[in-house]
């Protein structure tokens, strides 16, 4: 039955070359845990995504409670936290997984860069993962700010006041991400914006491309 | 288009082949070393490795609670601003006075732009063949030199931190650079004589000091400067930043020693 699924979608739109590009390559020895333990400094970047796709998901359900505003936000974050069923949980993931992907982003770049991964032909997904790290900081600094608490209202203005010191498009940098003078009701809705739809979509772009090239060159090899 | 087999036959007027390629796997045999294909061998390897760092992450989420702190009040002085900590390195960058103030262009653009722009352009800074760190000593040591910076950097902070954390009350909220910029304490009036009201309370005395004169915690004497008897009654009942609160049971006692310590001014 399911074969025949599989048949008829396949006659129609030719699918096992995708299905042999997407997920059936093989796995060399060097990178493989089970025949040398020391490889599993190369589950980091699988970790990483596999943490990201935890993050987005968990995004997706805090958004069905969080109200973007100054009025609600804390409230709603309030509420979630204490009266939603697992809203504490849906939220600790959100909130340690922030992290926990910085820390394994982290330690995929120092695997890539000291088994000098990133050289010839491979400079492109290097650079292409240099902005992913970019992307995610950047996640971190706006999704700080929308539980609109002191933490997260003193921390950004310390940083906005940050982004203005720089010369020449400092203002500018500030004014875009603050939507006015001071951090009020604009700069939530625009960090919310920017949270939840400008960098993920810059995320999964770059993600994509990440993949592809993985995919298109294959794993470096040995040392 | 025109490399197509003359012969070849599509199915219907759409581009795909009418000739199907059955999908079954090839033999990793082939490949050199003891290769394995990734599905469904490796992913489930892969999975279990997720599987044990998902039950590390959900019992970090149950033990520890999302901090979540009061309703942002611009209006808050007191309130010391830190960074998530992956951003204290660059944050701390700034409290040095060479990297501050008339300069901190250079801790703002100049020292970031630079580690990072390295970063990026890693690939064309180091172009040797050689893959094995060992060989490549520049690349690997300035990474090396980074990596103690960052760490040495995010230490200090969280050090600054908490010291400045356990003397902020009253104090400013210490940004804008200047590592000394928390206001100090009230200095201490040794004439100072409390009322029996407050020798009756040792577990008070125990962090504020005999007379009052701040030790752990700040220095009460001239409180009612600062606070209302309404405000240091939240406080007793509450706790403030490391005090805890609820040491004093008694609504009437609480009310009584929050009248006390606002009158002295």
């Amino acid at each position: 039955m399911l074969q025949k699924m599989y048949d008829w979608v396949d006659e129609r739109l030719n699918i096992t070359p995708m299905w042999r590009d997407l997920a059936d390559h093989e796995v060399p020895e060097h990178v493989n845990p089970a025949h040398h333990f020391s490889a599993f400094v190369y589950c980091f970047g699988g970790l990483t995504f596999f943490i990201t796709v935890i993050q987005i998901l968990s995004g997706m359900f805090l958004t069905m409670y969080y109200v973007p505003d100054i009025i609600n936000a804390y409230e709603s974050v309030k509420y979630l936290q204490n009266e939603v069923a697992f809203g504490v949980i849906v939220r600790g993931m959100h909130h340690w997984g922030a992290s926990l992907v910085i820390v394994m982003m982290f330690l995929h770049t120092l695997r890539v860069f000291f088994t000098g991964s990133y050289k010839r032909p491979r400079e492109l997904n290097w650079v292409v993962g240099v902005l992913i790290f970019f992307v995610m900081l950047g996640l971190g600094f706006t999704g700080y700010l929308l539980p609109w608490d002191n933490t997260a209202y003193f921390a950004t203005k310390v940083g906005l006041e940050i982004a203005n010191s720089v010369p020449l498009i400092g203002p500018y940098l500030k004014t875009l991400l603050t939507g006015g003078d001071i951090v009020g009701a604009t700069t939530l809705s625009r960090f919310f914006a920017i949270h939840v739809f400008f960098l993920p979509g810059a995320l999964l772009g770059l993600l994509g491309a990440h993949f592809v090239m993985i995919r298109v060159q294959g794993i470096s090899g040995p040392l | 288009m025109a490399k197509q087999d003359k012969d070849a036959t599509f199915v219907g007027d759409s581009r795909i082949s009418a000739k199907r390629i059955p999908n079954i796997a090839p033999s990793y045999s082939d490949f050199p070393g003891k290769s394995e294909p990734f599905w469904p061998n490796f992913l489930l390897k892969e999975w279990m490795v997720a599987a044990v760092c998902l039950v590390g992450f959900l019992v970090l989420t149950v033990s520890h609670p999302s901090p979540l702190t009061d309703l942002a009040n611009p209006n808050d002085t007191s309130f010391i601003p830190l960074p998530d900590w992956y951003f204290l390195f660059l944050y701390q960058l700034l409290k040095y006075p060479w990297a501050a103030g008339d300069w901190v262009v250079l801790g703002t653009v100049v020292i970031p732009g630079i580690a990072f722009g390295a970063l990026m352009l890693a690939p064309w800074l180091d172009t040797g063949k050689d893959r094995r760190p060992s060989r490549r000593p520049v690349a690997t040591g300035l990474m090396l030199t980074a990596l103690v910076g960052i760490f040495y950097l995010t230490w200090a902070a969280d050090h600054e931190h908490s010291l400045n954390h356990a003397s902020s009350k009253g104090g400013s909220g210490g940004h804008g650079g200047g590592s000394g910029a928390a206001a100090p304490a009230a200095p201490a009036d040794p004439s100072f004589k409390p009322d029996p009201l407050w020798t009756a309370q040792t577990g008070c005395m125990g962090c504020h000091g005999k007379n009052m004169e701040g030790a752990l915690g700040p220095n009460l004497q001239k409180i009612g400067s600062q606070l209302d008897a309404a405000q240091i009654a939240e406080v007793i009942k509450n706790g403030k930043g490391q005090m805890p609160g609820g040491l004093i049971q008694d609504e009437a006692e609480i009310q009584k020693l929050a009248e006390y310590l606002a009158s002295l001014k």
